[in-house]
């Protein structure tokens, strides 16, 4: 069968969006040719700088022929009705219908047969709109042509389009089509700079070859691996080491077709700057590697960059040109880092009073106020010293005014922890600097040193208090302060740190801090609410059973986000064994019988039951049991030892199953009746000192 | 270029530099125009790019812009940042479909190879929000230095441009650096002679960053900058309003240049008091929405002139 051949030649896209813009293509070409009927075997794009290309293989040379069958007006219908049949069927006249019998009446069917159309014909029709509406993050137009409306929008001008399609045993046909004045052939060029010229290309086998020898390597993943091993090999012959950057490699792959690995040095004195800074400045002004000493892990003096020429000169002068460019770039990162040292960080503290952190907010300086003091609040509870908390608060954000952080804003935290030590403060206030803004995803590292959990804590809560407090809770997709980020930063570092913080107490007195006035009473369960949901994400992508942590929550009260978890963890193992499946049995049945009941007389069945009512030996057992276990559960929850509570339970199970085995609840005598089913209330109600079993699923 | 003297050669004089590009560019076609004569941040405010960009008729032009940047200034102490710098611009209405080759070409007659050098055209999405502009293109690397801006403008001054124009910018000082082999800006050879003849970029030009950064950070007067805003703002008003004229059927403006050189001016003046520091962030958008205001009604005025609009 077939095969498709398609190129879009342009002036440069961007690095960062050509890998989707080849799965676009792809996606879109295919779908439509499924679409059409045309199933195909296989595709696969790719893109370069220049360029984008797909090829299909596998489709048939037609669409299959397709009938269907249309129904018309009942025999005898007004003649209007007939001739709107025949002029939408397209027949001649009713002699051409068929007419298919029904008990309400026969009527006209009108056969109409579609014979399949020639593939090459149907993708040139769906080539120009798939260009078209191709979905660029950002397009353009250019040239005459966007004098007018409607021109073509391409993410930079769009210059030949290659579109082949035929067997690989013989000349492909072109897939005829032209857009705005390009004319689709197959025709497409090499190198910008080492093979200009024009390329006459028939399919993917050739093209992909010939574009080779025009010095342009297709396939993306060819040269990020031509840069990788290239790369790694030349810090190899020099005893050092490559330090590899995945997302480098994806944007410098993007900037090139041929590319040709070079490496090129500065002087050694700017090894005085952290390595970070030395990293940040080569990668992101310069798009370089940087490379280090395997035996120091320390950065050396030398780069890695990515040219996308051979040059006659063996690239003498495009690696001297890097380094004269290098150069610079580091004296500033050099000075900024030097200027930064002079001046204390808590010099620079007066500052944020003129910047506003958010409107409704007030600036950073109240906001810093604010985490000072809600770090000092927590520290006794972290296990921190106060003062050291409160003095890491005070700086922690200091960095965000320094010239370092103003160039590579992604190095904040860590520069304010180098100026901190600098300037001789306390090693864990200086790493609260860094460690206050972790963890910033699920995989990030969670703070352990009491410190920099305090102010974690207390960054994350005012964050998450003002944000309620102003009713800018995140919605659906959207969470532009990322509040998600912020719940689950503060459920990790309470968790992962056996911390006990009673989140209610604390979300008031955050938000009694705020200078705008909040509901200090309704926003803090809210909140709860919040870091509950939080939890169960949390929990559910870990593998765990988040309706549990409903049957805790449903509880109420429970806000020491730990022994949620604690809580969660027992519950979780003792539902696993059989005594958990069964007493959970138990209880449903229990609660359901209550709920039919409860309707039936419209009443609850709250209060102690009689003893003196109790005729079965069954129904006395079940009730000294449930005594039992509440005190034995309530003793072990007073300790928190949710194992000891969830064992407790399980001695409540052989009475539960012989009382549901021996005893009728609704037993004729209403007052028996009655205490039988206050008695069922009385299991929920035991159940209720480890969790709403009623919550729980299955 | 047989013919060109050793001291007019671009890679030995600065200002044969300049006049190398302006030769280039003047064959294919552009006018070369001299500097606007009014303060300004980049020769994009030229009223031959922001105006000359909107409106049908085609445009080609080339010119030297002398570009201020007030917060740039460092008394002359750094190796290549200038509070006063030269920007070469041309602009294509509309852009040839060639424009990438044109500007190859033009870095060849500058003394810049592409066969030895690593040229490169790196994303790079331009907007003015002083002047509601934008445009795609890309940052141009040689060798890892960005030496230009390419960008093919999409709306300027508020208005769709159609036909689109391509504009280039080079950063002269920064170019001639590279091709002269000097790493201090000051250390420029001017007019390409040596010995006693030979004049430097410094020679010509550091005493005026040393005296303008003293200006522009510790002594430019803010009362009167001030007070200069509010008046080049409402002059901009006053010449629009008073230059729209019922033209038959179609309404005409009469006066937007004089009216777009005070957005110029309020500008300017805005980056003078940027750069003194007594803008608050706050007021400091607003005071970009006020000059973007102003270069949105003059782009509106300019469409309707004999040569912004299509008849």
């Amino acid at each position: 069968m077939p095969d498709l051949l398609l190129e879009l030649f342009s002036e440069e896209i961007p690095a960062r969006m050509q890998a989707k813009a080849a799965d676009d293509l792809r996606r879109m070409v295919t779908d439509r040719l499924v679409a059409e009927g045309l199933v195909y075997e296989g595709a696969k794009a790719f893109a370069t700088p220049r360029r984008l290309a797909l090829t299909v293989h596998g489709i048939p040379a037609r669409q299959p022929d397709l009938k269907t069958e249309r129904r018309g007006p009942k025999i005898g219908a007004p003649d209007a009705a007939v001739q709107g049949f025949l002029k939408a069927t397209g027949l001649k006249s009713l002699d051409e219908a068929i007419i298919q019998k029904d008990p309400k009446g026969d009527f006209y069917v009108a056969l109409i047969e579609k014979a399949g159309r020639d593939a090459i014909d149907v993708i040139a029709e769906m080539l120009p709109v798939i260009i078209r509406t191709f979905p660029w993050p950002k397009s353009m137009r250019w040239g005459a042509r966007s004098a007018k409306s409607g021109s073509l929008s391409w993410v930079r001008p769009l210059h030949a389009i290659t579109a082949t399609f035929g067997l690989e045993t013989e000349e492909p046909d072109v897939v005829k089509f032209s857009i705005d004045g390009i004319e689709a052939g197959q025709t497409t060029y090499g190198h910008r700079f080492m093979a200009p010229g024009p390329i006459s290309v028939r399919r993917l086998e050739d093209y992909e070859a010939k574009l080779k020898a025009a010095k342009v390597i297709l396939d993306p993943q060819a040269r990020k691996d031509i840069i990788l091993a290239d790369a790694k090999e030349l810090a190899f012959a020099q005893g050092l080491e490559l330090v590899e950057d995945q997302v480098l490699l994806d944007e410098v792959s993007g900037l090139v077709e041929w590319p040709v690995v070079m490496m090129g040095s500065f002087e050694r004195e700017f090894l005085a700057i952290p390595d970070e800074v030395i990293r940040a400045t080569i990668r992101n002004n310069q798009k370089c590697f940087v490379v280090k000493d395997p035996k120091t892990g320390k950065l050396t003096n030398k780069f890695v960059l990515t040219a996308n020429i051979e040059a006659p000169d063996d690239g003498k002068t495009i690696v001297a040109g890097n380094e004269r460019v290098i150069r610079p770039r580091l004296s500033d990162a050099k000075f900024f880092y030097e200027t930064d040292l002079k001046i204390k960080l808590e010099d620079r503290l007066p500052k944020f009073e003129q910047i506003v952190f958010h409107e409704k907010l007030g600036t950073q300086a109240e906001r810093i106020k604010r985490i000072e003091r809600l770090a000092a609040e927590i520290a006794p509870l972290v296990g921190a010293d106060v003062e050291k908390t409160k003095r890491a608060a005070r700086l922690a954000k200091a960095d965000l005014l320094t010239e370092v952080v103003g160039e590579f804003p992604e190095l904040q935290g860590l520069m304010g922890k180098y100026y901190a030590l600098a300037q001789g403060e306390d090693a864990s206030v200086a790493a609260a600097s860094e460690e206050h803004w972790k963890p910033q995803g699920p995989t990030d590292r969670v703070p352990t040193d009491p410190v920099s959990v305090a102010v974690a804590l207390a960054d994350k809560l005012d964050t998450l208090a003002g944000f309620w407090a102003i009713d800018e809770k995140p919605t659906g997709s959207k969470d532009p302060y990322a509040l998600r980020r912020a719940s689950l930063g503060m459920i990790r570092l309470i968790v992962e740190n056996a911390l006990r913080l009673p989140i209610l107490k604390a979300a008031k007195s955050a938000l009694s801090g705020l200078s705008v006035k909040a509901d200090v009473e309704a926003l803090p369960n809210d909140l709860l609410a919040f870091f509950a949901d939080r939890l169960k994400v949390q929990l559910r992508e870990q593998g765990a059973r988040h309706d549990l942590v409903d049957a805790v929550f449903s509880l109420g009260g429970q806000d020491d986000l730990l022994l949620v978890v604690r809580r969660v963890e027992a519950l979780g193992k003792f539902l696993d064994s059989d005594d958990g499946k069964n007493l959970l049995a138990g209880t449903k049945r229990a609660s359901n019988i209550l709920a039919i009941e409860e309707k039936k007389d419209k009443r609850s069945f709250d209060g102690a039951p009689d003893a003196a009512l109790y005729k079965l030996d069954e129904e006395k057992m079940l009730a000294a049991a449930i005594d039992q276990v509440k005190r034995e559960a309530s003793i072990a929850v007073a300790k928190e030892d949710f194992a000891a509570a969830m064992s407790a339970m399980a001695k409540l199970r052989p009475a539960v199953d012989a009382f549901f085995d021996k005893v009728k609840v609704n037993d004729d005598d209403p007052k028996v009746r009655e205490n039988r089913l206050k008695l069922l209330n009385e299991i929920r109600a035991a159940t209720r000192a480890v969790a709403d079993f009623s919550r729980i699923e299955g | 270029m047989d013919a060109l003297p050793d001291h007019m050669r671009p890679e030995r004089s600065f200002q044969g530099f300049i006049l190398a590009l302006q030769r280039f560019w003047a064959e294919q076609g552009c006018v070369i125009l001299q500097p606007y004569d009014m303060e300004m941040g980049a020769g994009t405010f030229h009223p031959a790019t922001t105006l000359r960009a909107l409106g049908p008729k085609p445009w080609n032009a080339a010119y030297v812009q002398p570009s201020r940047r007030p917060k740039d200034g460092r008394y002359g102490e750094n190796p290549n940042r200038l509070q006063h710098y030269y920007q070469f611009q041309v602009i294509m209405k509309p852009s040839p479909p060639n424009l990438q080759e044109l500007y190859l070409k033009s870095l060849a007659a500058i003394g810049i190879d592409s066969a030895i050098h690593d040229i490169r055209f790196v994303e790079d999405d331009w907007e003015s929000p002083t002047l509601g502009a934008w445009g795609l293109g890309w940052e141009c690397w040689c060798d890892g230095m960005e030496v230009s801006q390419f960008t093919y403008f999409q709306q300027v001054a508020g208005v769709e441009c159609a036909p689109v124009a391509g504009e280039l910018t080079y950063g002269l000082e920064r170019l001639a650096m590279y091709v002269q082999g000097v790493d201090r800006v000051y250390d420029l050879n001017f007019n390409g002679r040596e010995g006693a003849e030979k004049v430097t970029y410094g020679d010509v030009f550091l005493q005026a960053e040393q005296e303008y950064s003293r200006h522009n950070f510790e002594y430019a007067d803010t009362a009167m900058l001030f007070e200069q805003f509010r008046m080049a703002e409402e002059a901009c008003r006053k010449y629009l309003a008073a230059g729209w004229r019922d033209g038959g059927n179609q309404k005409e403006h009469l006066m937007a240049l004089p009216a777009y050189d005070q957005c110029i001016k309020a500008s300017h003046v805005f980056n003078l008091l940027d750069a003194r520091g007594v803008i608050s962030v706050t007021e400091r958008q607003s005071y970009i929405a006020r000059v973007r205001d102003l270069a949105k009604a003059c782009g509106e005025a300019w469409i309707h002139t004999e040569t912004g609009r299509a008849a």
